[in-house]
C-alpha cells in the first residue's frame, strides 16, 4: 500500500500519445496484408502485435514502474508461453 | 464432519467458538480449509480406488467379465479422471499444503485467505459438475481421461460437461498456485530467509509456479474441444480441416507439467521427512530446492515424449526425445541427496519414514522406466501398452501416493492431537507396498509382451500375468483400507499426541498441538535452519 508505483498516474498526453501509436501500429498490420511478403507475412503481424503488447504492458498495465521482480514474473510467463508456442511450431514447420 | 469437530479439542478446532457445519464451509482458516480438501481427496480417493478395483476385476480373464465394452471405456475414463483431477493434483499440495505451509513459514495464514475458501469452492463445484456429466446427457465419458480428439470431438457421450467440470477445477489450481506463490513471497517470518525455507514448503513454490504458468493451456484446449463440439468448428477433427496432432500437443504441454505438480510435493514431503527420521541434517540442502525448480523448468520442454507415435515431425521426436533425459538429472539429485541423508544416520523405521523409503524405491522404478519411454527408439515398441500404465502407476502411486500417506502419518496426528497406533500402520503398509508391486510390476512386464493399455478384452497367453495382476489389486487395497481406517480411529480416539515427538525442527512443531487459529501465540522469529536440529534444541 505504501508502494509509491501504485500512485503513479500517467499524464493524458502520454496515455494518448500510446493510444495513437497503438492506432497506428493496427493500421500497420492491415497494410502488411496488403504486401507480397510470402512466409514473412506471419512474422510481421507477429512482430507488431508484440511491439502493441508491450506498449500496453508498459504503459496501460503500469509495468515499466513496477518493482523489478514483478517484471521478472511477468518475463518467466511470456518466457514459457513463447517455449509453449516454439515448441508446437517447430512440430509444425518440420513435419 | 460433526464427527471430528465432537472429537477432536483444543487449538483451531474450538479456539474461535464457532461450530456447525459452516464454521467449516465458510471458513477461511487454512487448517480448516486444508482438512476439508483432505477430506475430499480422500473420498475420490476411494471412488477411484472402486473403479480401478473393477477394472481390474474385468480383466481378470479374457472375454466378458463382469461389464460390456463400453461400460469397461467410462470405468477407465472415469477412474483416470477422478484419480487424476480429482485426487492426485489437488492432492498434497491443497490439502497438506495448506495445512503446513503458512506455519513452516512462520505465517498466520495464507496471503488471500478468502481466495483460498473460494478455490476450494471452485473444486467442489468442477467436482460436482464432472460427477453430474457421468449419470446425464449421454452417459459417462469413454475417451479416456486425455480426451483425445477427434474421438472426443464425436462421441455422443457426456464429454461437454465433464470437460467443462475439469476446467472449473484447473482455476481452483490457479487460485492455489497464486495463493502460495505470494504468501512464500511476503508472509514470511522474520530470519525466514529464502534458505531457511523447508524444502516441502519450497517444493510447492516450484509446484505452484508450473500450476500457473501451465493450467491455461490445458483451460483452453478443454473449452476449444467443447467449441468443437457443440459448435461444429473444425479445429482438431481433420474431416473438417483441423489438426489432431495440434489438440496433443495442448494437452500435454499442460499434462505433463501436470505430472510435476502431482510429484514435486511428494518430493517436498519425502525431503522434510527423511532427515527427522534419520536424525541427520539434509544433504544437499540447496541443490534439492534448486532441483525443484529445474525439474519445473525443463519439465516444460519436454511434452512431445507422449507424442512419438503421433505422427508428429522426426526432428520433432529427437527433440523432445533429448530433452526428456535431461529432467531425468534433477530427479537423480533428489534421490543421490535422500540416500546421502540416510548414510550413517540414526534411523528409526516408523511409518512415515516407511512410506517414505518405499516412495523412493518405487519412484526410482516409476523413473527409470520412464526413461525407457523417454528414448523414441524404445518407446515406439512400448507405447500405449501396459508398459506405460505400469510406468504412471509406478511415479504416480508409488510416487505421490505413498508420499500422500507419508504426509499422513506425519503431520496429521499434529493436526488432530491425537495418533493412530503404529503396528496397523506398519501391517498395512507392507500389504500395500506388496500389492503394488504384483499389481503394477506384473503390467510393466505384461506391457513388454505386447498387451495394449485400454483394451476389453486380450489374448489367452496374457491370462495368467493378468490373473497375477488382479491379486494384487486385492491385496493392495486391503493395505489402503487398513492404513486409512487405523488413521481414522486413531486420529479420532487414540492416544494424545503432544509436543515434538518425531524430533522435526521445522516452525510447525514448534508450536501448540493442535495449532491455535492464529498459529502463533506471537510473532515467531527464526533463528535457525530447517533441518538443524541442535539449532532447534531437539535431541
Ligand atoms: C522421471 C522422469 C520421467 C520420464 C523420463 C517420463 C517419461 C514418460 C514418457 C516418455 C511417457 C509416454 C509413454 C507413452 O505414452 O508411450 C510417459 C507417460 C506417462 N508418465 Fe512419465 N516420465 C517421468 C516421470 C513421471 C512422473 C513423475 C509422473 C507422475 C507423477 C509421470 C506420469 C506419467 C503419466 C500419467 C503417463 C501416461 C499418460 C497417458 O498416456 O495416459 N511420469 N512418461
Ligand atoms: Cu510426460
Amino acid at each position: 500500500m505504501t508502494n509509491e508505483s501504485a500512485e503513479h498516474i500517467l499524464s493524458y498526453g502520454k496515455l494518448v500519445t500510446v493510444w495513437v501509436t497503438l492506432l497506428v501500429l493496427t493500421a500497420a498490420t492491415i497494410m502488411v496484408t496488403r504486401v507480397e511478403l510470402g512466409v514473412w507475412k506471419v512474422w510481421a503481424a507477429l512482430a507488431i502485435a508484440s511491439i502493441k503488447s508491450g506498449l500496453v504492458i508498459a504503459f496501460f498495465m503500469h509495468m515499466k514502474y513496477e518493482p523489478r521482480l514483478f517484471r521478472i514474473i511477468l518475463f518467466v510467463a511470456l518466457f514459457t508461453l513463447a517455449g509453449f508456442i516454439g515448441g508446437t511450431f517447430f512440430d509444425v514447420l518440420y513435419r | 464432519m460433526s464427527q471430528e469437530t465432537a472429537t477432536a479439542e483444543g487449538g483451531f478446532w474450538s479456539d474461535s467458538g464457532k461450530t456447525g457445519i459452516g464454521s467449516w464451509i465458510f471458513s477461511t482458516d487454512h487448517k480448516r480449509i486444508g482438512l476439508m480438501y483432505l477430506y475430499c481427496v480422500l473420498s475420490f480417493f476411494m471412488v477411484g480406488v472402486l473403479l480401478g478395483v473393477l477394472i481390474r476385476l474385468e480383466l481378470i480373464a479374457p472375454g466378458p467379465t463382469i461389464v460390456t465394452a463400453q461400460t469397461y471405456n467410462a470405468l477407465f475414463t472415469v477412474h483416470g479422471v477422478v484419480m487424476i483431477f480429482l485426487f492426485i493434483i489437488p492432492g498434497i499440495p491443497a490439502s497438506f499444503g495448506n495445512l503446513v505451509l503458512p506455519i513452516q513459514l512462520g505465517a498466520r495464514d495464507v496471503a488471500f485467505p478468502r481466495v483460498n475458501l473460494f478455490s476450494w469452492w471452485l473444486y467442489v463445484i468442477g467436482a460436482v459438475i464432472v460427477l453430474v456429466s457421468l449419470f446425464t446427457g449421454g452417459g459417462a465419458p469413454d475417451t479416456g481421461w486425455t480426451f483425445y480428439v477427434p474421438f472426443s470431438a464425436r462421441t455422443t457421450t457426456n464429454v461437454s460437461l465433464a470437460v467443462f467440470g475439469v476446467f472449473i477445477l484447473g482455476f481452483s489450481s490457479i487460485l492455489t498456485g497464486i495463493n502460495f506463490v505470494t504468501t512464500i513471497h511476503r508472509m514470511r517470518a522474520p530470519g525466514m530467509n529464502w534458505t531457511r525455507i523447508p524444502l516441502f514448503t519450497w517444493s510447492l513454490y516450484a509446484t505452484a509456479w508450473v500450476q500457473i504458468l501451465a493450467t491455461p493451456i490445458i483451460a483452453i484446449t478443454l473449452l476449444l474441444v467443447v467449441t468443437e463440439r457443440i459448435l461444429g468448428l473444425g479445429l482438431f477433427d481433420p474431416s473438417r480441416g483441423g489438426d489432431p496432432i495440434m489438440f496433443q500437443h495442448m494437452f500435454w504441454i499442460y499434462s505433463h507439467p501436470a505430472v510435476y505438480i502431482m510429484i514435486l510435493p511428494g518430493m517436498g514431503v519425502i525431503s522434510d521427512i527423511i532427515p527427522v527420521f534419520s536424525r541427520k541434517p539434509i544433504f544437499g540442502y540447496k541443490m534439492i530446492a534448486f532441483s525443484s525448480l529445474a525439474i519445473a523448468a525443463a519439465g516444460s520442454a519436454v511434452w512431445g515424449h507422449h507424442m512419438y507415435t503421433s505422427g508428429m515431425s522426426d526432428l520433432g521426436v529427437m527433440v523432445f526425445s533429448f530433452l526428456t533425459f535431461l529432467v531425468a538429472i534433477p530427479s537423480a539429485i533428489k534421490v543421490f541427496n535422500w540416500v546421502s541423508t540416510m548414510y550413517k544416520g540414526s534411523i528409526s523405521l516408523e511409518a512415515p519414514m516407511l512410506f517414505a523409503l518405499s516412495f523412493i524405491l518405487l519412484f526410482s522404478i516409476g523413473g527409470l522406466s520412464g526413461l525407457i519411454l523417454g528414448a523414441a527408439s524404445t518407446d515406439i515398441h512400448v507405447h500405449d501398452t501396459h508398459f506405460v500404465v505400469g510406468h504412471f502407476h509406478y511415479v504416480m502411486f508409488g510416487g505421490t501416493g505413498f508420499a500422500f500417506f507419508a504426509a499422513a502419518h506425519y503431520w496429521l496426528p499434529k493436526y488432530f492431537g491425537r495418533r493412530y497406533e503404529e503396528k496397523p500402520a506398519i501391517i498395512g503398509w507392507v500389504l500395500m507396498f506388496i500389492g503394488f508391486n504384483v499389481l503394477y510390476f506384473t503390467m510393466q512386464v505384461l506391457g513388454m509382451e505386447g498387451m495394449p493399455r485400454r483394451y476389453y478384452d486380450y489374448l489367452p497367453e496374457f491370462a495368467r500375468l493378468n490373473l497375477v495382476a488382479t491379486v494384487g489389486s486385492w491385496i493392495m487395497v486391503a493395505g489402503i483400507l487398513i492404513v486409512l481406517w487405523n488413521l481414522w480411529r486413531g486420529l479420532l480416539k487414540g492416544e494424545p499426541f503432544t509436543g515434538n515427538p518425531w524430533g522435526g525442527a521445522t516452525l510447525e512443531w514448534s508450536i501448540p498441538t493442535p495449532p491455535p487459529t492464529e498459529n502463533f501465540e506471537e510473532d515467531p522469529v527464526v533463528t535457525h535452519g530447517p533441518y538443524d536440529f541442535k539449532g532447534a534444541g531437539v535431541p
